[in-house]
Order: structure tokens, then sequence, then C-alpha cells
């Protein structure tokens, strides 16, 4: 683009958030909503079909059914959420199990350093291990006290609540270890492979 | 190569009324980069502190035509973009764009086009109409079906391009339904697009159809599990979610 600054005539902005505005990233706009954006139908997988694996580069891999997962220790946590579409939702609450506890019950081979989160429906995602672990991320069960709707990734979704939210896998079933990082479904087709909302990471070479 | 995608200065060459609350605006673009039918374009605004805000809009062009490309924008009454390019853009202005964008939700016509089922809701049509003027541009005659859900008559977008385009006699059908009122002597369908209703117009296609389903989330959610429902193999549905929220 020009090196002159380019200001749009007339314009002057709705400038929603008050002093809530530095919680805003960059290009974003706050909505109280929770818009739903899905490449695809709504998988329906039988909660006595579920499971929730962990394999790859871990000694052994370790799956758990829905029974088993709901007793897993719940936290709740209230996150601010951004989507590339450009909506920021602040003070998100849900309640998951981190993946720091998740990630207790296998032990890591030393090479593991990316992760590729899998759906239902065949969606994926991937993450540095670093971007997962030490509070970062959590598998959500509820969403605003209620089980989390189908629309929005239920039974369960992996919440990424740093990154833009097509790193937080709706109706996820597992995360597989890796040595080399692997583009997923939206890195794959023209979405930055980190997806930080603080640097505008929104698409390719951004 | 991963392609870049800098941000450009549009002019705004023409602005046309396609409803009440819809206008179309052609941006003459100094890079143009052909899209593919189905995709968008970022929008910035930024004022005179350099407050920004930016927000997604579909084509509804089609990639033949070279150098520009047209946005349909819905009128959001609290929205902070569309209120800006509805009430204060003229012919002449200048925007902030970027794209074009997204890889998923597009189609092209291609050699031998499999059976074209597109689902629309209010101003979700746009990235379909992009598809279907493509389509046409293509010289494409694969059997095609949109279903158009708009709530009256006078909020259908395109409505008169559309007669035109069916009327050329290429294997395309539109149908209509008119949720809210419907004029006397109204043909087409009076009610939500539901699972009896896709079961009509997609069991014709066979079961190779291509789908793609823009509109609201609800109407997005439920097309889509019916189509399911009615045994389309969920891999060949693409949704996206388009409309008030935001705006």
């Amino acid at each position: 683009m020009s090196e002159e600054r380019f200001v749009s005539r007339g314009f002057v902005g709705k400038r929603r958030g008050g002093e809530k505005k530095d919680r805003i990233p960059p290009g974003q706009y706050l909505t109280n909503d929770f818009p739903v954006l899905s490449a695809g139908p709504t998988p329906y997988t039988p909660l006595d079909r579920w499971t929730f694996t962990i394999d790859g580069l871990v000694k052994e891999k370790v799956a758990w059914s829905w029974q088993e997962f709901i007793k897993l220790p719940m936290q709740s946590y209230v996150v601010d959420i951004s989507c590339v579409t450009k909506w920021t939702h602040l003070d998100m609450k849900w309640e998951g199990v981190s993946l720091d506890a998740l990630l207790e019950h296998v032990e890591l081979d030393r090479k593991a350093m990316f992760v590729t989160a899998y759906s239902d429906g065949g969606y994926t995602t991937n993450l540095p291990l670093t971007d997962i672990i030490n509070g970062q991320s959590f598998i959500a069960l509820k969403y605003d006290d209620k089980p989390l709707a189908p629309e929005h990734g239920g039974p369960a979704r992996m919440v990424v609540p740093h990154l833009y939210f097509w790193k937080s896998a709706k109706w996820v079933r597992g995360i597989h270890l890796m040595e080399k990082d692997k583009p997923g479904f939206w890195e794959t087709a023209g979405y930055h492979n980190h997806a930080d909302p603080w640097k505008e990471q929104r698409y390719w070479n951004d | 190569m991963k392609p870049t995608l800098d941000w450009q200065i549009a002019s705004i060459t023409n602005i046309r009324p396609e409803t009440v609350k819809v206008k179309s605006f052609t941006l003459t673009l100094p890079a143009w980069t052909r899209h593919r039918a189905g995709q968008h374009y970022d929008v910035r605004l930024t004022a005179e502190d350099s407050y920004q805000t930016q927000r997604s809009y579909s084509i509804a062009s089609e990639p033949e035509r070279e150098g520009e490309v047209d946005i349909t924008v819905e009128r959001i009454n609290d929205g902070e973009v569309s209120t800006y390019l509805h009430d204060v853009l003229v012919p002449g202005d200048y925007i902030e764009v970027r794209g074009p964008i997204g890889g998923y939700f597009v189609w092209e016509a291609g050699l031998l086009p499999a059976p074209l089922l597109l689902i629309a809701g209010g101003s979700g049509v746009v990235p379909l109409m992009s598809m279907l003027r493509h389509r046409a541009a293509a010289g494409a005659r694969n059997a095609t079906v949109l279903l158009y859900s708009s709530r009256n008559l006078e909020d259908i977008i395109y409505v008169n391009e559309l007669e035109k385009l069916r009327s050329a006699n290429n294997g395309l059908q539109i149908l209509h339904t008119l949720t809210r009122s419907q004029p006397p002597g109204w043909k087409g369908y009076a009610r939500r697009i539901d699972e009896e209703m896709l079961r009509e117009v997609a069991s014709p296609l066979g079961e190779a159809v291509q789908v793609f389903i823009c509109g609201p989330t609800l109407m997005v959610e439920s097309a889509a599990n019916a189509l399911v429902k009615v045994g389309i193999d969920p891999d060949q549905i693409r949704t996206e979610r388009f409309g008030p929220t935001g705006g």
C-alpha cells in the first residue's frame, strides 16, 4: 500500500468497548453474540461412541470415553475470544479440562513439538505444543453453565483463547503429537499458521 | 508460493441499490487479482485519529470481470461499517481493502461440473451470486438449483438478474421461498427452508450434488442438518455464515 496514511473520508466509527477497548485486538469489533462459523454440516456423534485420544509422539497413547472424560478435574475459565471474521467477545465463560491435566496422563517423547487437534467431520488445526500448555488451552464441555451446543462444537471443543478462534477445534476428538508442524484445514486454505490476534496474523504472510 | 494480501486503496466507481436495505458497490482495484467465486474481501476503515475497524464482505461479481469487483452489502441498523458504506460513501470515494480471501467456500466451473445446489438466506445469496455469474460467464450447463429464502418479495436481492440468468435456459432453476409475506398469486414456497423442501429440491440433482449454503446461522444449521438426513454426504456440503451480526 502507499506510504501516505489513508483516512476514510467521513468515517468516525462506533468505538464500542469503552474502557475495555484495550482488550480488543486490532481490526476487531466487540460483540455480545456468539456467531457460528463452520465449513460444513455439524457432526453428531453419540456420546457412547465418543472418545478423546492423545497419541503420536507419546510413550503410550491414552483414550478416554465420555463417561471417563467428564470425571476428569473441571475448571472454570473466563476468557476473551477473537474470531478471524473480526468479532471479539469478552469474558466468555467456559468449563472444561485443561490440556495440562490431560497431558499428565502421557509421557511425551522429547521430540514432540507440535500438535494437530482433530475433530468429527474431518476438521484439523495445528498448534505448537508451547501454545497449548501452561494453562493456555482446555477442552470445553460447557459454555455459560450449559452443555456446549453442537453448533458451537459440542460435546467438546478445544479452546485456545489467545489465538484466533479457528484454532479452537469444534467437535474435538483428540490431539496428535508430532515432531514437525503440519498445517491444518484453514492453515492450508490461506489462513495464518500461528494466528495471534494481537499481531493480526489472519492470513498467509501476515 | 504463498500469495501476499496487501492492503490496497480501491476507488468506488459505482453504487447501486439492490433492495431498500442492500446496495452493491463496484471497487476498482489498482492490484486486481482474479478471485474464485465464493471468496471475500476485507474492508478496513480508518478515522482521522487512526481508529480502525475491519469487516469481511463477499464478492458478488464473477472472476471473469477484470480490474474490479462488486461487493453487495446489507445495511445493519446498528452497524459500524455497513452504515458507513451505505450512508457516507459516494462514487469517487476510496476505501482500503485486501483480498481475495478464503479457500474453501469456493466453486469453479471447471470442465465437467457436478450438479450444483446453492441455498441462500437473505444476503447470504451474495457469494452464491458470484458462483452463478461465474457459471454463466464460463458457459457451464450443469444442472444447478438456487433455493433462495427471503422474508418478503421486495427483499429479494438481484431479482431481475436472477430471472435473466434462469431464462438463459442453461440448466439453472431458481426457487424462491418467502417466509414472512407473499404477494397474491405467489407460486413459490412460503415457509422456512425445511427437510421436506430440501428433499424435493435436492433429489433430482442426484448423489454427486455439490452444495453451498450461506445465510444466517439458524438457517445454515437447519439446512445442512436436513441435507445430511436426506442422504447427502457431509463432505459435499460447504457452509458459510453470513448476516447481520455486528455488520
